[in-house]
């Protein structure tokens, strides 16, 4: 929280590793477009129109130069349908752009070497769709080959994947002991425990809050509340443990049903992350969504309203993402060196910045915090959040 | 004195079509009483005008620039919406009930002259004596009516003040003039909430509304003082079929299932209020409630999510508007129809599903919003969103249902947007010449 709503948006849609984020650079591209229409010879400028019809999949070339290619894909039928560029075999998909609906135009954004390849557009989604003979030239553009690439992309995923399950593993330790102690009372222990069990949630947020049921029960805020719904979970208790003034404490019985709640839901999120597919859009789009959390509830102290622990909470998130980067961090170097290199830059200087407010494994709690040291917090994690939201796309185009 | 009775008559543009173009001056009312009334000037400038006017009208496209204050409904909820807002909310602090009621025909004296193009007060800006401060404060001199609109309305704070009567007014305030629920997520400041009466000015020059605004506060003094202002730049419904859709700052179109001003019959359903079901309330009939919400857009977070992500979130394409089902902006979105994973193509948590008529038991909502930017949040953010206005008929079912099940369920509101404002206004039906804002209620 904020927000409980799944935010790993395309955990249920099996799609492949490398999945082409179809829409990303529509606009100036389809744009410039127009000049191509109708030419059905190369695409001079990587812009190929396509439209899709009943029984027909009019593609405006038949082949183009290696590199960065955008397919412009028109549904002109009255179904829904897909375009595919699939590999000479006609099994292994290249690029998809998926679920167009009659009338809408989507854009296909792929990187393809030189070689024979297949069009198809599948109206009404079914059977092996109207397909084409499509031509990549060698262009003399250098691109790393696509099984190298894979490769280290499955490397990456893996990586991720295991420090997910690492992190729920400490979360389900740590929710117990927490649980334990704030059940029998003991509130100083249960104190000193939140922050620090709280940033193994923190660490894997994105995929934690994809699961839309368990998300408001276990990290609910206060403000999060609709009228009629029962409050439990983290901040919960983080109430009954920082008091504000007024404030009526949980009886024991109260306190230990909290307790026991939040064991079982936290029990429930180790068995299914377990599940979880991680593919490296996921992986690029969940850094940034942590950095998006950092921006709108940590840097602004909105997430642990009476604790005051948000920087807990903004490392673990930082900590998240960074893991995530350097998990694509070696298909990234060769595909955009330059944005892996300024992000390599962003993330040290965001960490400094955290550090002056860290002592031990503490940190200042936020309302001992000045103005100015929360703009600078501010600031760089904005100067990280621009290029990190361009991960996704380059990684994966 | 420069004041010529007759001067404006002329230029004056007729009240309704705009033939001529309207730069005239902002004389005081004391100019209009000499010639019988603001009915009576624009009779004469048609007449004045003649077919020359038509003839020179042609080729200049002139637009027009005045909206009748007067009528059945008040102004600007059903008027083709004008390009730029000043919203402001007051908090009324007399108690005296005749105070109230002089406060209200002063401003809808000042109401009826400066929607007609003109200042305000007997002698306007420029014509009053030399050695005392001018009745209108000036700055829209020179400026055309710009279609300015005034719409009053009347909020909870006004009937009544920890649980007592205010201004006699026991038993008047309608029912459905509720005080909102808590919304999950909400984070409302109460400096930007509330108020006892509100003032929406609405007019394609910003410094026409922003005029009217300070006028109507400044012959408050003493009697009301501003609660809140907002300032809207530009406008992100359409409220007839002869605007096209504008933007909000998400960049995506912003009201095309708007009811249109062109549906009487939908507006007669889900617009106007009725009398009630208390004899305290028919005051209301034929009039409507004005739900305003400040939503703040976590707009540099929204501009780091990819296209497909944001297309999914609104529900439509963004460079046309047209539903994710395929179609154009005004195609109904088919929310059965299904992509290959066997999920819908409006996804269920797609802000366009959630505030459909569809799935919400058919209601329908007039909206009226304004993009604005308000500085900074401090932490180097633009502080900038959609100042929602919706006008409904009940909002007990016109707008709270749909707000608790889109502040639970739009992933675009819990992701990108917070609610920072709140207000909620009873608009009594239109003015009479002669008479005044609300009299019904006082009556």
């Amino acid at each position: 929280m904020p927000g409980s709503l799944p935010k790993f948006r395309s955990f249920g849609s099996a799609r492949k590793a490398i999945t082409v984020l179809a829409a990303a650079t529509a606009l100036p591209l389809s744009m410039s477009a127009c000049a191509v229409q109708q030419k059905p010879a190369d695409a001079v400028d990587g812009v190929i129109q396509v439209s899709s019809t009943k029984d027909e999949c009019k593609v405006s070339a038949d082949s183009a130069a290696s590199g960065s290619l955008t397919f412009a894909v028109k549904n002109e039928g009255s179904e829904v349908t897909e375009f595919y560029l699939l590999a000479e075999d006609g099994l292994r998909i290249i690029g998809e752009a998926e679920n167009i609906g009659p009338g809408l135009s989507r854009n296909l954004v792929v990187t393809v070497p030189a070689g024979k390849y297949t069009t198809a557009c599948k109206p009404g989604m079914q059977g092996d769709g109207i397909r084409a003979a499509f031509e990549v030239k060698e262009s003399g553009s250098k691109s790393t080959a696509d099984a190298d690439l894979k490769k280290l992309l499955d490397a990456g995923t893996q990586q991720y994947a295991a420090y997910v399950k690492h992190q729920t593993e400490q979360l389900v330790a740590g929710t117990k002991d927490f649980a334990a102690a704030y059940a029998a009372g003991d509130a100083a222990t249960a104190r000193q425990l939140y922050a620090a069990t709280r940033m193994h949630w923190e660490r894997i947020e994105p995929v934690a809050e994809s699961f839309g049921d368990l998300d408001p029960k276990l990290d609910a805020r206060e403000a999060d509340l609709e009228p009629g719904q029962k409050w439990t979970g983290w901040h919960r208790a983080e109430k009954d443990l920082f008091p504000p003034a007024g404030y009526t404490a949980l009886t024991a019985a109260e306190r230990s049903a909290i307790a026991k709640q939040l064991v079982a839901d936290t029990e429930e999120l180790g068995k299914r992350t377990r599940n979880v597919e991680i593919t490296a859009d996921k992986l690029g789009n969940g850094a940034k969504e942590l950095l998006d959390e950092v921006a709108t509830g940590k840097v602004t102290g909105e997430e642990e309203i009476w604790s005051h622990t948000d920087l807990w909470d903004f490392q673990a998130n930082v900590d998240g993402a960074r893991i995530a980067f350097e998990s694509l961090k070696p298909v990234l170097e060769k595909k955009d060196a330059a944005l892996s290199k300024t992000l390599e830059t962003r993330f040290s200087a965001l960490q400094a910045e955290l550090d002056k407010h860290a002592k031990g494994d503490s940190f200042t709690y936020y309302d001992k915090l000045s103005k100015e040291q929360i703009q600078q917090l501010a600031a760089h994690v904005d100067s990280l959040g621009e290029p990190l939201s361009k991960l996704t796309a380059a990684v994966v185009l | 004195m420069s004041g010529c009775p007759f001067g404006h008559t002329g230029e004056a543009p007729d009240a309704v079509t705009g033939a001529a173009p309207g730069r005239f001056s902002r004389r005081g009312l004391l100019s209009l009483a000499g010639i019988g009334g603001a009915g009576a000037v624009a009779g004469m400038a048609a007449g004045f005008l003649g077919h020359d006017a038509v003839a020179s009208a042609a080729p200049s496209e002139p637009r027009p620039t005045l909206i009748p204050f007067h009528g059945e409904h008040q102004a600007g909820i059903t008027t083709p919406a004008q390009d730029r807002l000043h919203m402001a909310a007051f908090d009324v602090t007399t108690d005296d009930r005749e105070d109230l009621i002089q406060l209200l025909k002063d401003w809808t004296a000042a109401a009826e002259a400066m929607t007609a193009g003109h200042a305000t007060g007997a002698t306007g800006a420029v014509d009053g004596p030399y050695d005392a401060p001018p009745e209108d404060t000036g700055e829209a001199l020179d400026l055309d009516a710009g279609k300015l609109t005034l719409t009053f309305g009347f909020g909870a704070g006004l009937f009544e003040k920890d649980g007592k009567a205010r201004f006699g007014l026991a038993g008047r305030r309608p029912d459905a003039l509720i005080d909102l629920p808590h919304f999950p997520g909400d984070d409302l400041d109460p400096a930007r909430s509330g108020g006892d009466l509100v003032v929406q000015a609405c007019a394609d020059d910003p410094q026409v509304a922003v005029h009217a605004i300070r006028n109507l506060a400044r012959i408050g003094f003493g009697k009301v003082r501003v609660r809140w202002s907002q300032l809207g730049f530009g406008r992100t419904s359409s409220t007839s079929r002869s605007q096209v859709t504008p933007r909000n700052l998400f960049g995506f179109k912003d009201g095309t299932n708007n009811p249109k001003a062109e549906d009487t019959e939908l507006l007669g359903q889900h617009i106007w209020a009725t009398g009630g079901a208390r004899q305290g309330e028919a005051w209301m009939a034929g009039g409507s409630y004005l739900v305003a919400r400040r939503i703040r857009m976590h707009i540099e977070i929204w501009d780091r999510t990819s296209l497909r992500e944001q297309e999914g979130l609104i529900g439509r394409t963004k460079r046309t508007g047209a539903p994710l089902s395929g179609g154009e902006e005004f195609t109904a979105p088919d929310f059965a129809i299904k992509g290959k994973d066997g999920q819908p193509l409006m996804p269920m948590d797609s802000h366009v599903r959630l505030a459909h008529p569809s799935q919400n038991d058919g209601v329908r909502m007039l909206r009226r919003g304004y993009n604005y930017t308000d500085g900074s949040d401090g932490l180097g953010h633009l502080d900038a969103g959609l100042f929602f206005i919706a006008f409904v008929k009940d909002p007990r079912t016109h707008y709270v249902p749909m707000q608790m099940a889109m502040a639970k369920g739009d992933t675009l509101a819990l992701e990108y947007l917070k609610h920072t404002g709140s207000g909620l206004f009873a608009v009594p039906p239109g003015t009479k010449p002669g008479g005044f804002i609300g009299e019904g209620l006082f009556e």
